[in-house]
């Protein structure tokens, strides 16, 4: 059968007869490399273009149709047109901080793919503290906002830096702390080893209401951590102009573009991974002929339908709320969803404990 | 001036919101004080598209003036119009026929809601919201079609002449009146799910950029601006020309004094303008649009002030005239130059996101600010 | 109230105003010394009360300006105009915008357009006119430019 995990076994084998271990090794590793760069620019492509359809959608009008059919290639000519757009620096900015600054946040979104299982037995670095790697390197985005906001040498970009600052900061512990809910009940911090407890059904399924719970905070959690709408404060356009890319043109600010698309689909791949089972089909407990109907369809389609579903969800978010004022959006974390997260981290412990779950 | 870069003695920051900002709709400019996030100070720098209408208008005939009026407040220059044809007609003593007065008021009341629905739009995408703004545009779409029609320009109208109007109704006009008012009502409950009802809208609003009546009035403040704050101002009511007094409608008063009073003022608003729509559309009388008026009009000497309600506010046109054909001094007394004037008031002690809620509730138009 | 019934009330208030009904609304002439005194009482007076300060502005009469408030009472909804008279040169009447707060900006724009100093105004500067106009007072009838015309 021709699936994700054949392909990838059987140019292992074929790398293996040729060549001997260290080249295999850094074949295996430029082949990754090159599809990382490749599911990047896919993914920007297709992201992009997917909210511009989702907001014309919303907004009764039509969106992209002119460039390719159906206005396929529109993010296309747009990256074109960004790649030959002069990349101003400034003159006041730390010249240093200021170029750096996006190629930190491109390089975090490519170490967050490490540990993605995009389809059964296909992942790059199976590694057995996955769920902690992807909520550690995630926190170093804030540096790039941060250091591009400062760099900058501008009021608005500081501004925006330092909402930033304190949004990522502290929507990474409700984040964390959902997370920690299905860590408890699958016992692993390894995202194969989740996906597998999740065999006899989605944990958003057989996990009760705190689960449920989890779920709702970690989206509302991670929405934020994105700088999305209505937590786009970093980039509020009406109150701050662009906020912390206001001084970036060309390349470098679709850079951060590239980087917050990319952003998205990670924290929606983990979700999907954590509550919605990943690449697992669609089970029902110990009905055998059920979920050997929904193992038909393959698991890099269930992963990524489910990926985009929650894509999905947050641009229908972004498209129809306003936004909120940056104390509003500190209280929302502090004053609820932390004290709220808390408790039902308790819960799920004791669930856990009880064994209360299916 | 003070010193635009850098920052106060305090160690405020100083920055220049506008003239080139997403949130000013115009080119408004602030230089703002901030400390962290709180505004200490707002301090309008205007005329940036000031074209001094006022002494253009020295050197317009009565009947050439009136069309410089729609380059003010472009979103009801047909009340801009209407003002300065009532001015004109007052002081010559023309009859206007009952016909040109109710198309008048139709079209008035079309622009009026033309206005607040691209005021809704507008403002909820200053406060992050951008799907609004094309629902707000679908219904307002369909107003300047009609407004097409008959007058044949969608935004400066210029339909109205001293003594009547310019040109009899298409014969579509009632058609499509009603078509709209139709439209309008299946789909104004949209507004209040995808906004009013927000919680976050709502805690965006509510509190915010409070403005007492007593502050209200002595900054001038009026329109739907001044209603949030329960002043009774609407001047069809007060001052009731051409035949509002004749019709049933309510002024809507809010008691909240904050965005969210002023936000309810206008969309109760627009149901109060489609209920005047409804009771003239099928009543409209028969007979001429224009009363016959001389070519050149020659005003006695003397002085006329004719105060209208448009979307913003209280619309005044003060005519000084010598008895010449053209105007020796005209002073248009704009809603927004007296609203901008509260927004110091009303925003210090704010957040910055606040700015822009309280910027969207004052309707600002730059046109109108500057003339 | 009837113009007779403000007119008594305004002569109580200050004997030495002049008044003409021959417009839409009674007008008062006072000297411009007399103007922020008579401003207070009209707006504090219980039987008056004109809170409401509509329309500010001036009129350039060549050989003199007349300053013009347009006065509105929210309670009473009775209308007066106040008219004052300046001298060409160096026209200067004091400030109300400590009475009605709205008169801060008209009464700058009247000091750019017109030249008129208002005595204890807050915040005298330019407001529409851009740096560099002090003292070019465009409204007023003699002012040309050749490079922005205004005259049509």
């Amino acid at each position: 059968m021709l699936s994700f995990s054949n392909i990838s076994k059987s140019i292992d084998t074929w790398l293996n007869a040729t060549f001997n271990s260290t080249w295999t090794m850094l074949f295996e590793m430029v082949i990754a490399g090159v599809g990382v760069i490749s599911l990047f620019a896919i993914l920007g492509l297709v992201l992009v273009l997917m909210e511009r359809r989702v907001a014309a959608w919303i907004q009764i009008r039509l969106g992209p149709n002119r460039v390719g059919p159906g206005g396929m290639l529109q993010s296309l000519a747009d990256t074109v047109k960004l790649l030959v757009k002069e990349g101003m620096t400034p003159d006041g900015a730390d010249k240093f901080l200021f170029n750096l600054a996006p190629f930190i946040a491109i390089i975090v979104a490519m170490l967050l793919m490490a540990p993605i299982a995009f389809a059964k037995n296909f992942q790059l670095w199976d590694m057995n503290i996955g769920v902690l790697y992807v909520t550690a390197i995630s926190s170093i985005m804030v540096i790039s906002i941060l250091m591009a906001g400062w760099a900058s040498n501008n009021k608005y970009s500081l501004m925006g830096a330092m909402r930033s600052g304190a949004q990522i900061v502290s929507y990474e512990l409700s984040a964390g702390l959902s997370i920690l809910a299905i860590v408890v009940l699958s016992g692993s911090l390894n995202l194969n080893d989740i996906i597998q407890s999740q065999a006899d059904g989605w944990w958003i399924f057989k996990g009760h209401i705190p689960v449920i719970i989890a779920f709702i905070i970690f989206i509302i959690a991670v929405t934020a951590e994105t700088n999305r709408a209505p937590f786009d404060l970093a980039e509020a356009e009406s109150e701050l102009t662009a906020g912390f890319h206001t001084e970036y043109s060309g390349m470098k600010f679709a850079l951060f573009f590239l980087a917050e698309y990319i952003n998205v689909f990670i924290v929606c791949a983990i979700g999907a991974t954590l509550f919605l089972g990943g690449w697992m089909p669609f089970h029902i407990g110990n009905w055998e002929s059920f979920n050997h109907i929904m193992d038909y369809i393959p698991s890099s389609m269930w992963f990524f339908s489910k990926t985009f579903f929650l894509i999905f969800l947050i641009m229908w978010f972004r498209w129809t709320f306003p936004r909120l004022r940056i104390d509003q959006l500190l209280n929302l974390e502090w004053k609820y969803l932390l004290p709220i997260s808390m408790f039902n981290l308790l819960l799920v412990t004791a669930m856990a404990i009880l064994g209360w779950h299916f | 001036m003070v010193e635009e870069i850098g920052r106060t003695a305090d160690g405020d920051i100083i920055i220049n919101v506008g003239p080139q900002h997403p949130a000013t709709h115009g080119v408004l400019h602030l230089v703002i004080t901030i400390n962290g996030e709180t505004i200490k100070k707002v301090e309008p720098h205007l005329g940036y598209i000031h074209r001094s209408i006022e002494k253009m208008c020295e050197s317009l005939t009565y009947r050439q003036f009136i069309y410089v009026t729609s380059r003010m407040d472009y979103l009801s220059s047909h009340i801009n119009n209407h003002a300065c044809a009532l001015c004109v007609e007052k002081a010559l003593q023309i009859e206007v026929s009952s016909r040109a007065q109710v198309v008048r008021i139709l079209l008035d009341e079309l622009t009026r809601i033309a206005s607040h629905e691209l005021w809704w739009g507008a403002m909820a995408m200053d406060l992050g919201a951008f799907t609004p703004f094309f629902h707000a545009f679908r219904e307002r779409e369909t107003i300047n079609d009609i407004m097409e029609e008959t007058c044949g320009a969608r935004l400066t109208m210029n339909y109205i002449v001293p003594g009547g109007i310019m040109q009899d109704i298409h014969p579509n006009f009632q058609k499509r009146i009603k078509d709209f008012i139709k439209l309008y009502k299946s789909k104004i409950s949209e507004y209040d799910e995808l906004v009013t009802g927000n919680i976050i809208f709502q805690n965006r609003m509510k509190g915010v950029g409070y403005l007492s009546a007593e502050d209200a009035i002595s900054f001038g403040v009026t329109g739907p601006a001044a209603r949030g704050s329960n002043i009774s101002c609407d001047v069809r009511k007060i001052y009731p020309y051409e035949i509002y007094d004749q019709l049933e409608f309510v002024e809507v008063l809010e008691t909240g004094c904050d965005s969210f009073a002023r936000y309810m003022v206008r969309i109760r608003e627009m149901n109060q303008s489609i209920r005047i729509i409804e009771q003239l559309v099928d009543n409209i009388p028969e007979g001429d649009f224009q009363t016959k008026t001389k070519a050149v009009l020659k005003l006695p000497k003397g002085e006329f002030y004719q105060r209208v309600e448009t979307a913003r506010g209280e619309f005044g046109v003060y005519i000084v005239s010598e008895g010449g054909t053209t105007p020796y001094r005209i002073k248009f007394r704009s809603p927004g130059f007296s609203n901008l004037s509260a927004l110091d008031h009303m925003a210090r002690g704010s957040k910055l996101g606040d700015l822009v809620a309280i910027m969207g509730t004052l309707d600002l138009v730059i046109p109108d600010i500057d003339r | 109230m009837t113009n007779e019934a403000l007119k008594a009330i305004i002569t109580e208030l200050l004997p030495a105003a002049t008044f003409e009904e021959s417009g839409q609304w009674l007008t008062i002439y006072v000297a411009p010394s007399d103007w922020h005194l008579l401003a207070k009482k009209l707006r504090t007076e219980a039987a008056l009360l004109f809170d409401f300060l509509t329309c500010l502005t001036c009129i350039d009469w060549k050989t003199h300006l007349t300053m013009v408030y347009h006065l509105d009472s929210t309670k009473f909804r009775h209308n007066i105009v106040v008219k004052s008279k300046l001298g060409a040169d160096n026209p200067a009447i004091e400030t109300v915008s400590d009475i009605w707060q709205t008169a801060n900006f008209h009464e700058r724009e009247v000091y750019e357009m017109f030249g008129v100093n208002f005595i204890n105004h807050p915040d005298l500067r330019l407001l529409i006119l851009p740096d560099g106009w002090e003292g070019k007072k465009p409204m007023l009838k003699d002012f040309e430019d050749p490079i922005n015309m205004i005259r049509l």
